[in-house]
């Protein structure tokens, strides 16, 4: 009340009084200038920063790439950059990290699906409400806390089942991604099956569907791109994790798709070689670049594909 | 209230009199005899309904007969939609909601308030105001009935899915393109795609909630003939704003305000000598 009636006294003063008002309006017009400044800036540095990085990754991966021909890159099985008869096959690298993501995936689509089929359909709201949170807290544990839990829990555990698991191996990280891409891809989904209208869920019931049916034939047909999109970026995530690889997988550059071996992903091979100190502009501190585009490329390929499924999703009722 | 059946007596019909509440139940004396070969479909005794505390029905009584149209008008509101979705249970799909009374459902005569929803259901079809098919093909949103029924044989099928396009006037729109998405139809298509995914389970009865009100009039001509064709085969009750429609196309009309059935009897009789000034004021007062 009393801030309302000051204002409203301060700009009768400042009409009633031409200089007052014109300085008024100056000072908010620099006011909003300043703030629009202070936001351009913000907003240019991470573009800038985002330019430089890929600026930084192109010509670094250029000079190693005047090194490495292509094909070999692409086609070579070993990965050896600091031997003395250095081989720099990619696809050893890719194929440990496709198969923990392959495994991460296998356990997260089912048990994603699962969770958000619960939330979505059957859940009373107050467990909804309970759990969603919940999911968000899971979503913030540090990576290096799911590593550990894989190679001093999961993989012990796993050895009981599996004796002739190896310490480090690519089952553990896999299944532990797995559970650490769940809250988000399951609340992503849980979120694009509640998008669906609720009359299309009255067709189900009024046609004498069961709530399983409804779930089943309805309601995931009608969000099926927004559950697509949930797992593709979480299969991006989990293509990019560090952590969890780097600590439980090994650091073997091993090709093969073989779980219960170790082998080094993209990941892991330059978390190890940033660790290290390569002489820079040497070979093998170029490769980590050659090794960075590739998975710059992968994720960017998730990423788009699942922001056109989300976009697609939107556009179906 | 119950001597008003006497005063009319130039417009024959064959209802049944019939009298509980406050409802007044427009008949004619004179053809008691003839509303003896009419059977009853359902018979709602003394509905009351509740949202929460909120109550959006009033100890509504109305019988509903085998193979006519049933229309419910009323103002926005009233409570139409509620008693409509009392019959397929719909309201067991929300927390809080709450049903006192009787729905009876003949021939087995057992009240379907007390029955499975699920069970209820797979008798009672619905098509809802807005077209909402599957994102299915054409073929499966009108297969989607038949297959929760156990039906899965290809012939069976065809021949049941061909036969419900048929009925909703929809078959030679459709006929060439039955596996492409139901979204590709228009509007007044998808409605009628709805109708024939309702009709496709030869449902005892079936609810529509104002079907054509998205519609333009030529898709509403459509479905009006679609379901005057209808009525010798299937038991209907239509939810509509527009009077004229009720006037077209039901057998019997019940007006409703506030939560309690006004009047109901026979549509002739209802539009041209409502008994109750409330009915009268609400037709007089659309038609101008
Ligand atoms: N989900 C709900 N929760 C609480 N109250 C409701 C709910 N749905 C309807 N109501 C109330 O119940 C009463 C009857 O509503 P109903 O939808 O049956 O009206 P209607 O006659 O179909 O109206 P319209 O012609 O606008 O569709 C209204 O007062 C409405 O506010
Ligand atoms: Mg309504």
């Amino acid at each position: 009340m009393t801030n309302a009636a000051s204002v409203v006294i301060e700009v009768q003063h400042n009409r009633s009084f031409g200089g007052a008002s014109e300085k008024f309006l100056r000072r908010r017009a620099m006011q909003a200038a300043i703030a629009r400044c202070i936001l351009f800036a913000a907003a240019a540095a991470s573009v800038l920063v985002t330019v430089g990085i890929v600026y930084v990754l192109v010509t670094e991966s250029a000079s190693f790439f005047s090194h490495v021909s292509i094909r070999d890159f692409l086609t070579d099985t070993q990965w050896t950059p600091v031997f003395e008869n250095a081989r720099f096959g990619v696809m050893t690298l890719v194929s440990a990290t496709l198969t923990v993501a392959g495994i991460a995936l296998a356990f997260a689509v089912p048990a994603g699906m699962a969770l958000a089929i619960y939330l979505s359909e059957y859940a009373r709201p107050g467990i909804r409400e309970t759990v969603k949170p919940f999911l968000e807290l899971l979503e913030g544990v540090p990576t290096v806390v799911y590593g550990f839990f894989a190679v001093l829990f999961v993989t012990p555990l796993l050895q009981i089942f599996l004796p002739e698991l190896s310490g480090f191996n690519l089952l553990a990280p896999g299944l532990v991604m797995g559970i650490m891409i769940l809250p988000y891809t399951a609340s992503v989904s849980e979120d694009a099956m509640r998008a669906v209208p609720m009359g299309l869920r009255e067709a189900g019931y009024a046609l004498g569907y069961s709530r399983f049916r409804v779930a089943a034939q309805v309601v995931i047909p009608a969000a099926l791109s927004g559950i697509t999109a949930a797992f593709i970026l979480g299969m991006s995530r989990a293509v990019g994790e560090t952590m969890v690889v780097a600590v439980a997988a090994g650091q073997n550059p091993n090709f093969g798709f073989d779980p219960m071996e170790g082998a080094a992903t993209i990941t892991a091979y330059i978390v190890q070689m940033a660790m290290g100190d390569l002489p820079h502009g040497s070979i093998a501190y170029q490769s980590v670049f050659g090794a960075g585009i590739v998975l710059f490329v992968i994720t960017l390929i998730f990423n788009v594909l699942g922001f056109y499924m989300r976009r697609r999703f939107r556009e179906v009722y | 209230m119950q001597t008003l059946n006497a005063m009319h007596s130039k417009k024959p019909d064959k209802i049944p009199m019939k009298n509980i509440n406050e409802t007044v139940y427009v008949t004619s004396g004179a053809d008691a005899a003839a509303a003896a070969s009419n059977t009853l479909r359902a018979d709602v005794k003394s509905l009351s309904f509740w949202y929460g505390e909120n109550r959006a029905l009033s100890s509504v009584s109305m019988p509903v007969w085998d193979r006519k149209i049933t229309a419910l008008i009323g103002p926005s509101g009233c409570g139409k939609s509620t008693l409509l979705r009392s019959f397929n249970r719909m309201h067991d799909l929300y927390p809080g909601n709450r049903y006192d009374g009787e729905i009876r459902l003949y021939p087995e005569d057992r009240n379907l308030i007390e029955m499975d929803p699920g069970l209820v259901r797979l008798r009672v079809g619905m098509v809802f105001q807005k077209p909402n098919p599957f994102p299915k093909s054409i073929f499966e949103n009108v297969a989607a009935g038949l297959r929760v029924r156990g039906i899965h044989r290809r012939a069976v099928l065809d021949e049941r899915v061909e036969k419900s396009l048929k009925d909703a006037a929809l078959w030679n729109e459709v006929k060439d393109r039955m596996h492409d998405s139901a979204y590709s139809l228009s509007g007044g298509q998808q409605q009628r795609l709805c109708i024939a995914r309702a009709l496709a389970p030869q449902p005892d009865l079936l609810l529509l909630d104002e079907p054509t009100s998205a519609l333009d009039p030529i898709a509403t001509a459509k479905i009006e003939d679609l379901l005057t064709g209808l009525r010798q085969s299937v038991t209907v009750i239509i939810v509509t704003h527009n009077m004229q429609q009720a006037a077209r196309i039901s057998d019997l009309t019940g007006y409703m305000h506030m939560g309690e059935l006004i009047e109901y009897g026979d549509t002739g009789e209802l539009f041209t000598n409502p008994r109750e000034k409330r009915t009268s004021d609400y037709i007089t007062g659309r038609f101008g």
